[in-house]
């Protein structure tokens, strides 16, 4: 339903209504801020002095680094996330109990897990029964663990999503149902989800920055290691960059998943929606 | 095996911790995120844009980064609370945004005609929204709001990294305490979020398919 459908396009009465209130709450709000800013700028909070450490080298590669950081780590933990996550919607459709009984199982026991505690589980477990593991393998393996849970339920639900006619054409013209699968539901399916998948991959970028509770130089790690070397006066200008770059990055990527869903949807009907839990997890 | 059952009294408290957290952060992210909801589909314009910007700015922000800004930040600016306080008001601000989602995305799945109908016997945008088209959204709306209850309750692990003694935090009190003991500490601790996120989950799963029927 459009929204647009709530109300009527307001008239001049209105209009002045909205400008009246839009102005007070515009002038409310600032009032707020201002008093905010000025507690900060109290402390000193915007000093010019304090803004330019973000000019410094040192600094700005710190950030760099861990931005690098954090892209490796997305980018491996989301290959092998579709991967697995293939196997796992694969193996869940399956008409064998034995196989889509236990996908099924494992799928809904990593998607009802804290990701974090599945890092913890390799970080801490995997050497308590002998197996060295890194930072950086920890944080990607429980990434994967997690992710792959929810991608394969991304990718199931786009393959249901096609109309049942679309198989039993294919079963009519005597492929199998391996041939069916490969050659007549995935390529349709995948631009169906595309928009889901893509969502989903945002969450796994901004995900990594729990590898800042187990150690890995990420960028939310290196920003608290520049504030724990600079001091703590300098976390507001530190973490407002680092916010900034997340939501550069996490933003064009969100931009990319809306425009393809605008051009699927144009041209081969309903796509599979993230869904805002998947997104807040 | 004997290292879970000698600390069932340390779990019992952490799982506590975890509902509270959980239960109070979800209450205020429901009241917030609907407020939210209802500025997105206002006829404001000012409304509509302070909503939207909101909701991109937290969705395209890591979890971590807010408890940043709450616990670092704040006392910058003299406002110091208890741990606990800052990790609901993370786990509020954060979750806020994905409860707009789902109650808008509710909104919109009730049929036009309805909306249209509400307008046409001369209801007005509140009067439409408060007897027509919420009552019906409600509905379809309860299983994704129940997701994303879920999500919260997951995401409420991370205020283990920020001295809150929930049951992540003491997981790993515990295993770093006994050694030889890690994974069987760890798997208590996982057993404990399975018993709040997959009964509500199937939960959740239930109603979408009586919805889905209704509808």
């Amino acid at each position: 339903m459009s929204e647009a459908v709530l109300y009527d396009a307001v008239g001049p009465r209105g209009r002045r209504r909205i400008l009246v209130g839009s102005v007070t709450g515009v002038l409310l709000v600032a009032v707020v801020l201002g008093v905010a800013v000025a507690r900060v700028a109290a402390r000193g909070g915007f000093d010019p002095e304090l803004w330019r450490v973000l000019t410094q080298g040192a600094v700005q590669r710190l950030i760099l680094r861990g931005l690098v950081a954090t892209l490796r780590a997305a980018l491996v933990a989301m290959v092998l996330s579709m991967l697995v996550g293939a196997v796992l919607a694969v193996g869940r459709l399956s008409r064998h109990a034995w196989v889509a009984r236990p996908a099924g199982a494992w799928v809904e026991l990593f998607r009802g897990l804290p990701l974090l505690l599945l890092i913890l589980f390799l970080f801490l477990g995997l050497p308590a029964v002998g197996v060295t593991v890194s930072v950086f393998w920890a944080l990607v393996s429980g990434l994967t663990l997690y992710n792959s849970a929810v991608i394969a339920e991304i990718f199931r639900a786009g393959i249901l999503s096609l109309p049942r006619g679309q198989t039993e054409a294919a079963y009519a013209i005597g492929l199998r149902r391996g041939q069916t699968l490969r050659l007549i539901l995935v390529p349709q399916a995948v631009r169906r989800m595309l928009p889901a998948l893509i969502s989903q991959l945002v969450t796994l970028l901004k995900d990594t920055s729990l590898g800042f509770v187990i150690g890995y130089a990420e960028l939310l790690r290196n920003g608290r290691t520049a504030v724990e070397f600079l001091g703590g006066r300098y976390s507001i200008p530190i973490y407002t960059a680092i916010a900034v770059v997340y939501i550069a990055v996490n933003a064009s990527l969100s931009l990319l998943a809306r425009w393809l869903d605008r051009r699927t949807q144009r041209q081969f009907g309903g796509t599979v929606q993230p869904s805002a839990a998947d997104e807040a997890a | 095996m004997d290292a879970v059952v000698d600390n069932l009294d340390a779990y019992r408290q952490g799982f506590v911790t975890t509902l509270e957290l959980s239960v109070l952060a979800s209450a205020l992210a429901l009241v917030l995120g609907t407020v939210l909801a209802a500025m997105r589909v206002s006829p404001v314009p000012t409304l509509r844009a302070a909503g939207a910007a909101y909701v991109e700015l937290v969705r395209n922000t890591p979890l971590t980064l807010v408890f940043f800004f709450v616990v670092f930040v704040l006392p910058q600016v003299d406002i110091v609370l208890p741990f606990f306080v800052f990790a609901v008001l993370a786990l509020t601000i954060y979750h806020a945004a994905f409860f707009c989602e789902a109650v808008r995305s509710g909104v919109n799945a009730v049929g036009v005609g309805q909306a249209e109908a509400a307008r046409s016997i001369g209801l007005t945008f509140g009067q439409s929204l408060r007897l027509v088209v919420l009552p019906q959204a409600l509905r379809t709306v309860i299983p994704p709001l129940i997701n994303v209850v879920i999500a919260l309750i997951k995401n409420s692990s991370i205020a283990a990294a920020f001295a809150v003694a929930e049951l992540t935090a003491i997981g790993t009190r515990l295993a770093n305490a006994n050694g030889d003991a890690v994974i069987p500490i760890l798997v208590g601790v996982a057993v404990c979020y399975l018993v709040l996120t997959l009964p509500s989950g199937w939960l959740a799963g239930r109603l979408e398919r009586r919805v889905a029927v209704v509808r």
